[in-house]
């Protein structure tokens, strides 16, 4: 994302930007609330009447202004669709009419929020950050079953999922399970070909139990050479084999945790993530007074000054209540001032998806508080 | 009149194949003024809405009942005017010509042409059999019928709601009979068979009128009745079946000792023994050709592993056995699993040398988790082969260690001592497993029984063959040369006939079962504990996939999205806490899902809630959780049927935890 200006005074006023990939509209998700005014470039159909009575309908290209009031986001297409009454009439669209904007690349949008606080210009510095880029794509699989996934800095996109029936081997008649074994890697090496841009890509993880993925990789190698396939011979390096406990989506966390992966992506956020999660599970294993999640608990915690890390997932603020997003917001600075840390989760990713599903906050504490464990029986009555 | 009926039940397929078949349900019929007070909706008389009219006229239903009766027979009749015979070819023509003759002259012109047609047909032309068929009234034509690919509403009723509409039905007839029932009606009744008529003619109005249901009804609890004495008849005579699961560490030599136990047992020929020897010779590995027996196919010989579950059959003195040998590999344990699923007993085999059963048994190694797994899975009877004693020159000191160590931890892991056999052998030499041991050094110390002996003395556990049909898929393949595609699996509880129709949950797919074969042989009927092949027709094989449930069309299993399980944790590494994602195994199916709640801690010992809502399970805790699942998955309540509800967690190549189903919340 290029940042074209910033024109904030004490926390309100708008920004520039243009998105100019396909991630850029996650942070966009992220970045604009309910209530939020954004001008953009958009297509309206406007129908005029002429003397006579007929009416003709035209698309017209024109900038808009709205309030925002919904906003939809489609995961697979990284779209960004927003509805909401038009501000600033204009000559083709009345004031307080509704439009429905979808965010493009490569054209540029305005935001204005009445308040922009710290998540907010976070999330806009991290965006127009270049050097946060490492494209890898996945392959989780097992037999019968395969995921496609291109992991980002800040999401996990499974662009594919293949699950085919494969007979097992049975006496006297192996073929029928060699046939679905054949017919399972072709679909999966169509797969790979059709959402894998080698061009992008640094590095392809091929993960499965066993000796799939070997046999899987020598199918491809196979099947490359004999149809001249030059894009896969090319980026023959760029493949991985790594070892994963079965072919579905959260097994890539085992994935990211590979030390001969973690060694080669270090600097995604996606490989930082599972280890954070896995850092807190660990400690609510050994030290179960020093890692607490919920609201409750953490807020308590962070009250005490006691947080060491806040984990905390975006979905919470993205919150459609504004006061509930402010006391996240309060939260995560409470923790930056008392001088912890806070890692802001994609719930994109793997180890996010599972944090949200963990209430969507949890911490590590610097000190334990058993206290916390005794009246939880008191908090969990809602 | 008959038609509003099959409009209630909303059956617009039924409706297509009535008229297909070229009958009209009701005849134009004159009808009285009064007959047309009562029944016929007058906005203009001023009854106020459609609703207080029906209500006024509850017994609609019996008056449509009698006329139905009524009508049958003398559509019966009509029938055979208007039959065409199906399309057939010159052959089949003539055959089924000839057959229709022979019938005819020994029942005369009690039936239709139609109803001959169909019975012949689909008794494949064999005079015999469809003689049979018509004279016991039993099977309905299917020739005429579309196979229906969905369900009748009936069949998503739950037990208890079928119950209580039945008894309605039967409060209705009973009234009904006070009604009108004419004479004529009642001769023709009496006539064969204690069914309707009306079940007779192919073509009567929807199959699915509430009489009709209550015909099914009644047959299939006669069906259940009967599954026990059928089982007498068709089983009594031969030896008891029991499946048994071979078990151990990587490594341990289950393949090899089964192989040795299958060739001196003579199940493997000689011939076939030789080549084994001289292809694993030239491939350098000798000591393989024993496992060669079971594990057959390419890869797993060249790697030296068994990959996925081998079956054999054996027999000894008192029992005819299912061998399943499972994969001892850690990749490989989902298939492990669905073996010992299908077991009743285990052989847990370990391998006696010094390092080596020290590895298989510490932390990760498969000895333990392989005996956790079995016993979660309903696994009580045990045989522990210390396998390769050879090795350590038969030593009774290093036998006694090992049994001392086992004993301590499966007592833990909720065996009884006395239901646990330890056995001294070696499977590459075969001391102990057929024929007592000839080696000096063991006969010194060991007196106890040999590996066979124990697995003829195990019990075989009581089946299910009283309960509802269930059946989960293993495996769905093409059969050969047949119509419709073979699924393959153990039936869990219940039996099933050919013809009998089947559900597939969650899919809701409908077949009918077209033959069944146990071991490559085909039967008429398999029971509870049986390991079957079915060819199923009228069904779409993309809609079944492994993991479904096959189960009884009037007592399906039940959908959940969410369940809620008593679970034991084991050893994990780090602590299960809401939002933890799961691997969920249940007998075939493999099915991620996530634990979205953390009820209860229990106790262990008398399960009594220590805590409620616990904030995360660590190692060796019992608990109450709700599991959701993305998709939904077909589950049974440990107490409607123990061998449905019993539920494994895995995370990350590791079983987490086990469990039995409390509840079932289909949203």
């Amino acid at each position: 994302m290029k940042l074209v200006y910033k024109n904030l005074d004490k926390g309100c006023g708008s920004i520039k930007v243009i998105p100019d990939e396909s991630e850029d509209m996650w942070h966009a998700y992220n970045l604009i609330c309910e209530g939020d005014v954004v001008t953009a470039s958009t297509i309206r159909k406007v129908q005029t009447e002429s003397a006579t009575g007929s009416s003709t309908s035209n698309r017209v290209r024109t900038t808009l202004t709205i309030k925002v009031e919904n906003i939809e986001y489609d995961t697979q297409g990284c779209m960004l669709r927003l509805k909401g009454r038009n501000v600033v009439e204009n000559q083709y669209v009345k004031m307080g009419a509704y439009h429905t904007i979808d965010l493009e690349l490569n054209r540029a949008f305005t935001l204005t929020k009445p308040e922009w606080d710290s998540i907010a210009l976070e999330r806009v510095d991290m965006a127009c950050d270049v050097t946060q880029k490492a494209d890898v794509a996945a392959i989780v699989m097992q037999e019968g079953i395969a995921h496609i996934c291109l992991i980002t800095s800040n999401m996990t996109l499974v662009r594919s999922k293949i699950d085919i029936a494969i007979p097992r081997k049975r006496k006297n008649n192996p073929s029928q399970h060699e046939k679905g074994l054949t017919k399972f890697y072709e679909a999966v090496y169509q797969g790979i070909l059709r959402h894998v841009n080698f061009e992008i890509v640094k590095c392809i993880l091929i993960a499965s139990p066993a000796f799939v993925k070997d046999a899987f990789f020598e199918y491809m190698i196979q099947q490359a050479t004999k149809l001249d396939q030059k894009i896969i011979l090319d980026s023959r390096s760029k493949f991985m084999l790594v070892h994963a406990s079965s072919g579905f989506k959260h097994s890539l966390k085992e994935v990211l945790q590979d030390p001969a992966v973690v060694a080669k992506m270090s600097d995604t956020k996606a490989a930082g993530e599972v280890k954070r999660l896995e850092t807190f599970y660990t400690m609510l294993q050994c030290e179960p007074a020093r890692a607490f999640y919920g609201k409750k608990h953490v807020q308590k915690a962070v009250d005490a000054l006691a947080v060491e890390t806040l984990l905390i997932s975006d979905n919470l603020f993205r919150n459609q209540d504004p006061i509930q997003r402010k006391e996240y917001v309060k939260m995560h600075d409470d923790v930056l001032e008392a001088g912890g840390d806070v890692k802001v989760f994609s719930s994109m990713h793997v180890s996010g998806e599972q944090l949200a599903q963990l209430t969507g906050v949890a911490a590590i504490l610097r000190f334990p508080m058993p206290e916390l464990e005794e009246d939880s029986d008191a908090d969990d009555s809602d | 009149m008959a038609r509003h009926r099959n409009v209630r039940s909303m059956q617009y397929d039924e409706f297509d194949d009535d008229f297909a078949v070229g009958s009209v349900n009701d005849e134009p019929e004159c009808i009285s003024p009064t007959d047309a007070q009562q029944w016929i909706f007058d906005r203009a008389r001023g009854q106020s809405s459609l609703d207080s009219f029906l209500s006024n006229n509850e017994d609609i239903q019996e008056e449509d009942d009698d006329e139905d009766e009524n009508e049958s027979p003398s559509k019966e009749r009509r029938d055979s005017e208007h039959f065409e015979f199906p399309e057939l070819n010159e052959l089949d023509k003539s055959r089924l010509l000839s057959c229709m003759d022979e019938i005819r002259n020994i029942i005369g012109e009690t039936y239709s042409d139609r109803r001959l047609v169909a019975a012949i047909m689909s008794n494949d032309y064999d005079f015999n059999k469809a003689l049979d068929t018509l004279l016991n009234g039993e099977s309905k034509p299917q020739v005429h019928h579309h196979p229906r690919a969905k369900i009748p509403d009936v069949v998503e009723k739950g037990i208890g709601e079928m119950l209580l509409e039945k008894s309605q039905q039967m409060k209705h007839q009973k009234e009904a009979v006070t009604v009108t029932v004419t004479p004529a009606s009642k001769n023709k009744t009496s006539g064969f068979e204690v069914n309707s008529p009306r079940t007779l003619t192919p073509n009567s109005s929807g199959r699915n009128s509430p009489q009709e249901d209550e015909n099914k009804g009644n047959r299939t609890k006669e069906a259940i009745r009967n599954a026990r004495e059928l089982f007498e008849k068709e089983r009594g005579s031969e030896k008891e079946q029991l499946h048994l699961v071979v078990i151990g560490h990587v490594d341990a030599g289950k393949s090899t000792m089964m192989g040795h136990l299958l060739f001196d047992l003579g199940n493997v020929p000689q011939r076939l023994m030789h080549k084994y020897e001289q292809e694993s010779k030239k491939m350098g590995k000798q000591s393989f050709m024993f496992a060669w027996v079971l594990d057959e196919t390419g890869e797993e010989r060249n790697r030296g592993i068994t990959m996925d579950c081998g079956y054999q059959r054996f027999e000894t003195p008192t029992k005819q056995v299912t061998l399943l040998d499972a994969p001892g590999h850690k990749d490989f344990i989902p298939n492990m699993i669905c073996g010992a699923n299908q077991a009743d007993v285990a052989i847990l085999v370990v391998d006696a040398t010094r390092g080596e059963f020290e590895t298989g048994f510490e932390q990760g190694g498969q000895t333990r988790e392989h005996a956790l797994l079995v016993r979660s899975l309903g696994v009580s009877q045990l045989c522990v082969a210390i396998n390769k004693l050879d090795n350590e020159k038969w030593n009774q000191d290093r036998f006694n260690d090992i049994m001392n160590k086992l004993k301590f931890f499966l007592k833990h892991a909720g065996f009884k001592d006395s239901d646990v056999h330890y056995i001294p052998c070696s499977g590459l030499t075969g001391e102990n497993l057929v024929k007592p041991s000839t080696e000096s050094e063991l006969i010194s110390w060991y007196k106890g029984p040999t590996l066979l002996q124990v697995v003829d003395s195990f019990k075989v556990p009581e089946r299910a063959i009283d309960k509802p049909f269930r059946m989960s898929v293993s495996d769905v393949f093409k059969g050969v040369g047949s119509s419709g595609f073979c699924i393959s699996g153990r039936i869990a509880s219940g039996h099933v006939c050919t013809n009998d129709k089947a559900l597939i949950c969650p899919s809701k797919e409908q077949g009918v079962i077209k033959h069944i074969t146990i071991d490559e042989f085909p039967v008429q009927s398999a029971f509870a504990g049986d390991q079957v092949s079915i060819t199923l027709t009228g069904a779409d094989p993309t809609n079944v996939s492994v993991g479904f449930i096959l189960c009884d069309t009037h007592n399906p299993v039940p959908l959940a999205t969410k369940i809620k399980a008593r679970i034991i944790v084991f050893n994990v590494k780090s602590p299960i806490t809401i939002g933890y994602p799961v691997l969920l195994h249940h007998h075939s199916l493999v099915e991620p899902a996530t634990v979205s709640k953390l009820k209860a801690q229990l106790h262990k010992g008398t399960g009594e809630i220590i805590k409620k809502s616990p904030r995360c399970l660590t190692n060796n805790s019992c608990a109450l959780i709700e599991l959701s699942f993305q998709r939904v998955i077909a589950i049974e309540k440990y107490s409607d049927l123990k061998e449905m509800g019993r539920i494994m967690l895995r995370v990350g190549g590791t079983t987490i935890a086990a469990g039995l189903v409390t509840d079932i919340i289909n949203s």
